[in-house]
């Protein structure tokens, strides 16, 4: 109900914006006119295809680095050698900015998908790595020593409890992780692609020159964003549930 | 107690040290020769970091000891037996867990499943008084109703021995009288074989058939007191003269060690 609200807010101080700065449609277009042309670009098929694009290559790459985040995690969170030994190049690797490297990985990896999927792992693989790791390591010794007095396997104990114990750890980092995604596949398609809502932008913005059309990409990829972290929060309170 | 009962625990010239971070090892218990009957309820009391809570870990299988030796039945014990109980000082829940669910996580990982794990679970829910409280998790539960909890969750595979560290000792005085009353309850019906560290001497009187002295560290025994106390025993017994009378022997002991 808030978020409505200040939805509606945010659409009437834009509208405002523009008519009090008299701003022209192609530096700022009104909201009813981003809206209407929204519309067409998805009847019309012209998103769509690139719209499609970003989905694909977000979910692969946040699936990808998801994965990777969390098995890197369990041995960091484990293993203090592991720990040792991978932390100072996990920790370059983030700090080295996402828009730098994607040029060089568009490079090897090519113009098509896998270079996406490549660039919005290794931003999503950072945050879910930390938080899997953080989690890991919150598990409470105790619970682990009664695991040890009942014979828990070494599959029973990370199953029943550092699963169970990680779990709202882990679903930080894939909160934000989810999120990060979208600004990956979006900056691998800016590095060089065919297709895909980062490449509409750039079309609308030059070649097209349809100022409605970029900010209606805009918004569509603000979309993405807000439902596929819903997505990860609904599946999070199934899985605490579930514990 | 028949010679023959189940439960009986043999700790012969057992040692134990931990590594530090010299190249010394701490001592922690130093030939400990100790018998439990079957059916027998021992305490153990002792001062701070005497290894009284190590040596249930070496019982419980928890630690190999360095030397020596710990037998169930004949049997030596070289990793957690089925046949043990172990309660430890905090309930150590899984709090995302409801009670009943805790209570049935030990038959859960032994594989024990459908009908006959509820029933287990409901049964030894039940013998600690917690059936109200199945669907509860443990943060609604107050320290006492999770210190059942955990005492049904020993209880669930119907050990032969039950060892308790200091089970009782974040409860108040009352609420640990209760419990100590509750739990010689249990002992009348189960009959199982009771080890429980404590640093009470009240207590360590009222629950044990034999009190068992512990020395400073590194731990070893230096005195086995039979407690002069017919079962089922009553608090008000504590302040008979002969239970006095233990408790000077039992002081003398601990001050004797500390001198």
């Amino acid at each position: 109900m808030l978020s409505i609200l200040g939805g509606l807010g945010f659409l009437i101080l834009w509208k405002l914006v523009v008519v009090v700065g008299g701003y022209p449609p192609f530096i700022l277009p009104p909201p009813e006119v981003v809206a209407s042309r929204l519309v067409t670009a998805w009847t019309s098929g012209q998103i769509g295809p690139h719209a499609w694009a970003t989905l694909v290559e977000v979910a692969l790459g946040f699936g990808a680095g998801a994965a990777l985040g969390l098995v890197a995690g369990y041995g960091l969170g484990r293993s203090s050698i592991v720990a040792r030994v991978v932390s100072p190049y996990l920790v370059a690797a983030q700090a080295t900015p996402i828009l730098a490297l994607a040029p060089v990985l568009a490079l090897w990896f090519g113009p098509g998908l896998l270079s996406k999927v490549v660039i919005a792992a290794l931003i999503v693989f950072f945050p879910v790595a930390v938080s899997a790791m953080v989690g890991i390591r919150s598990v409470d010794l105790g619970l682990l020593e009664l695991g040890r007095s009942l014979r828990a396997t070494r599959r029973q104990i990370l199953l029943t409890l550092e699963i169970p114990a990680a779990l709202p750890s882990i679903f930080g980092g894939l909160r934000i992780g989810i999120t990060l995604a979208v600004v990956g596949a979006i900056v691998g398609e800016w590095a060089g692609a065919e297709r895909g809502l980062g490449v509409l932008v750039n079309i609308a913005r030059g070649s097209l020159f349809d100022i409605p059309l970029m900010f209606a990409t805009l918004v569509t990829i603000a979309a993405f964003g807000v439902v596929l972290y819903v997505v990860v929060v609904l599946v999070e309170r199934r899985l605490v549930r579930a514990r | 107690m028949s010679a023959t009962a189940r439960g009986r625990i043999e700790l012969a010239d057992l040692s134990l040290s931990f590594p530090r971070r010299d190249a010394a090892r701490l001592p922690v218990l130093d030939a400990i020769n100790l018998t439990v009957g079957g059916g027998e309820i021992v305490t153990l009391i002792g001062p701070n970091g005497c290894g009284k809570s190590s040596l249930l870990r070496v019982v419980a299988g928890l630690i190999p000891p360095d030397s020596g030796s710990a037998r169930l039945d004949e049997q030596p014990i070289v990793d957690p037996d089925p046949r043990i109980g172990l309660v430890f000082q905090e309930p150590r829940l899984l709090p995302w867990r409801s009670v009943a669910a805790n209570v049935g996580y030990p038959l859960e990982l032994a594989g024990v499943q459908g009908v006959e794990r509820a029933e287990r679970v409901s049964g030894a829910l039940h013998r600690v008084g917690l059936t109200a409280a199945a669907d509860s998790l443990p943060a609604q539960l107050s320290g006492g109703m999770r210190q059942r909890a955990a005492l049904a969750r020993a209880l669930v595979r119907e050990p032969d021995v039950l060892l308790l560290d200091e089970p009782f000792s974040a409860l108040d005085s009352m609420t640990r009288d209760r419990f100590n009353v509750e739990l010689l309850a249990l002992w009348e019906r189960l009959r199982t074989t009771i080890v429980v560290v404590t640093h009470s001497i009240p207590e360590a009187i009222f629950l044990g058939h034999r009190v068992v002295v512990l020395s400073s560290r590194p731990g070893h025994v230096v005195a086995d007191i039979d407690v002069p106390l017919a079962s089922p025993r009553t608090l008000d017994e504590l302040d008979a003269a002969v239970v006095s009378a233990t408790a000077r022997e039992i002081r003398a002991h601990l001050e004797t060690d500390a001198a």
